[in-house]
């Protein structure tokens, strides 16, 4: 949790200033044009595209030396690819870094948007895979910005329909569809649905696409509605159980496998949100074992 | 008992280490050197800075030490560290008709001037395994004519003096530099070049070898091949006239394609181009396919729906770096995702079921 100091042989964040700059410069569009996608020259990182390029660019463009940066994947802080991808900023930054959501100036997330409520003076930087939400039904590029541009979004209603018609409800789990501010439908990156409620925030939410070179953001408390029918609202789901660590029923939960005779196990996939439980004595239905 | 994961960082850190023992292998066995490398894995080199799009054959034979060999792998260190080069400027364009041909072949003239050239070619070995070289080999020598230092021109300036070829458009405008500039369909076709001569050689390959099979046919021949040394000339605003900064090793494909030809344009044979650092024929010459085939728009022809037409297709994909860690990422942690879709399937099991019941009620 101390500040370290970074390494001299790359320069603060590892971006070079101009770098950050154009970076800093598609932030700003982004959040001018709450869900639009705007295109960035994305640099060669030292980590592999779509282990988190995108959202490490981003990082790296806010990133102060007097922030405090905190780093999840799957709601966890000690995920491999999270320790990497914090290590490689204490390294290149020296900033301090913790595992408290209410502590973290900036923080970078995969596939989850932590349980505690974030708020002003945070920003929540999202590593995206596939930022268009409307690939899987156009592959080309050039189609789906037109769509964008002439907020066509009938296609992405009628494969909603389909699924209700097919299965009798909307067959998306995660990198479920929003509609940012009435304009740009937006893709959440790969969140749960669970969490696509916690996307109206009083913090900055940026999302960095590495690969494909996008950026786009969410200022706060702009308004973020999941895609639905009136006859089939949105609904998110976690599984129907409470932490077994922490007992909170109100979390998202990670199904862990706990033996081979088909026992199973609860527990919170935000691992700062269940320990701070944990620490102010809630109980869950296998605490006091050898669980904590 | 399931107990909550703390060792991420320390499994991390072991599994370093053991890479680093695997890479070095049986310390028994002496280490290679950087020099060894590139003297004696010189086209693994020129693949790397190909697609490193980095000439440096001294730090391509780095990478491939680090990456145990792994050419992907190697590519990638190489594009990692170019991020963190400064740009100090650009040169002037190479001029590869002034180059110092190794190698030069032509598959559509017996003979032209400046000769046909063969140079260090597998083309005409038969490929059985040397045993003699599993044994400490030897350093062979060569046999050395004299230098021919006559000027070698370009095969298809013949056909081009004729109108016979289709003429290219000249410009001077500077080109968009595709590492600096986020990538838009569609793209210009200098863009293109950039994509393709570091675009994954196998998917070039496989590209090129699709429109040979009918897909998107355009009939080539290799006009000409040529593999040599250019200088590399950069204009020092102080001194205000351009300097050699150095030379690099290139090799250039231009292909003579079909030739079209309407009510009111003659037949004109076309071209497509391939440039690529290093001696790295294949991929030149497959780039040199791949090029033709996208120019069908400009040259007037069908779009037969051909992979190899389309592209955003071909540009999208030829990235080795951007493919493979996107591959790779499907190994990362997605429970999140995972047990949102288990319950998803879960719930619809159990309403499917539920109304099964009832209809057998």
């Amino acid at each position: 949790m101390t500040a370290m100091q970074h390494d001299p042989a790359y320069n603060f964040a590892y971006l070079d200033e101009q770098t950050k700059r154009m970076i800093r410069r598609a932030l700003l569009k982004a959040l001018a044009i709450p869900g639009y996608q705007v295109p960035f020259a994305s640099r060669e990182m030292p980590m592999p595209y779509g282990w988190g390029t995108g959202g490490v660019q981003v990082t790296a463009a806010c990133l102060t030396p007097e922030d405090r940066l905190k780093v999840i994947d799957q709601g966890a802080d000690d995920t491999t690819n999270a320790v990497s991808i914090r290590k490689f900023f204490e390294r290149t930054a020296g900033v301090a870094t913790t595992e408290h959501t209410n502590e973290a100036s900036v923080i970078q997330t995969r596939h989850r948007i932590p349980e505690a409520p974030l708020g002003a003076g945070q920003i929540l930087v999202y590593q995206v895979p596939i930022p268009e939400p409307l690939r899987f039904l156009e592959p080309r590029e050039t189609e789906t910005r037109k769509m964008h541009a002439l907020e066509e979004y009938g296609l992405m209603y009628v494969k909603l329909y389909e699924d209700i018609a097919h299965n009798g409800a909307i067959s998306t789990a995660y990198a479920y569809p929003v509609k940012v501010e009435g304009r740009y439908v937006m893709d959440p990156s790969p969140i749960p649905k669970f969490d696509n409620p916690k996307l109206e925030s009083g913090a900055i939410q940026l999302f960095g696409a590495g690969r494909e070179q996008r950026i786009y953001a969410i200022p706060p408390y702009t308004q973020v509605v999941s895609l639905d029918f009136e006859d089939h609202p949105f609904e998110p789901s976690k599984a129907d159980h409470d932490c077994d660590l922490c007992g909170c029923g109100t979390s998202y939960l990670d199904e862990v496998i706990t033996d081979d005779a088909g026992g199973r196990m609860f527990v919170c996939s935000d691992t700062d949100f269940c320990a701070a439980r944990q620490a102010e004595g809630h109980r869950g239905r296998l605490s006091g074992e050898d669980a904590a | 008992m399931y107990v909550a994961v703390k060792g991420g960082e320390r499994a991390i850190d072991a599994a370093h280490e053991w890479l680093a023992e695997e890479r070095r292998g049986d310390p028994q066995v002496p280490e290679l050197s950087l020099a060894q490398i590139r003297e004696q894995m010189s086209l693994a080199v020129n693949r790397v800075m190909a697609e490193g799009s980095l000439y440096d054959p001294e730090l391509a034979a780095l990478a491939i030490k680090q990456a145990r060999g792994d050419l992907i792998e190697a590519i990638f260190l190489i594009r990692a560290y170019r991020t963190t080069l400064p740009r100090i400027g650009h040169s002037r364009p190479v001029e590869t008709s002034a180059m110092r041909c190794d190698r030069r072949v032509s598959a559509t003239f017996k003979d032209a001037p400046g000769g046909q050239v063969l140079g260090p070619t597998f083309d005409y070995t038969h490929r059985l395994l040397d045993f003699k070289l599993a044994a400490e080999g030897e350093a062979p020598v060569a046999r050395q004519a004299e230098p021919t230092l006559a000027p070698t021109p370009r095969i298809t300036e013949f056909l081009n003096r004729d109108g016979l070829i289709q003429d290219e458009a000249h410009s001077d405008e500077t080109p968009p530099d595709m590492t600096r500039q986020p990538m838009e369909y569609p793209a210009d076709r200098s863009t293109r070049l950039q994509a393709l001569t570091r675009g994954d050689e196998g998917f070039v390959l496989g590209m090129a070898y699709s429109t040979q099979r009918g897909y998107g046919r355009n009939h080539p021949f290799v006009g000409e091949l040529r593999i040599g040394a250019v200088e590399v000339e950069m204009e020092i605003p102080e001194l205000g006239f351009d300097i050699c900064i150095g030379e690099v090793t290139l090799t250039e494909c231009e292909t003579v394609n079909q030739f079209m030809g309407s009510k009111t344009e003659p037949a004109q044979f076309t071209r497509g181009y391939g440039l690529v650092f290093g001696q790295t024929e294949r991929k030149a010459i497959s780039m040199a396919l791949v090029d033709r085939a996208l120019r069908w728009e400009e040259l007037g022809e069908e779009n037969v729906g051909a992979p190899a037409q389309d592209e955003e297709f071909v540009l999208a994909h030829s990235d080795n770096i951007q493919a493979t860690g996107f591959l790779e990422h499907i190994k990362l942690p997605h429970y999140v995702d995972f047990q949102s879709e288990l319950e998803l399937v879960r719930k619809m099991r159990r309403e499917v079921e539920g109304s099964m019941k009832e209809a057998a009620e």
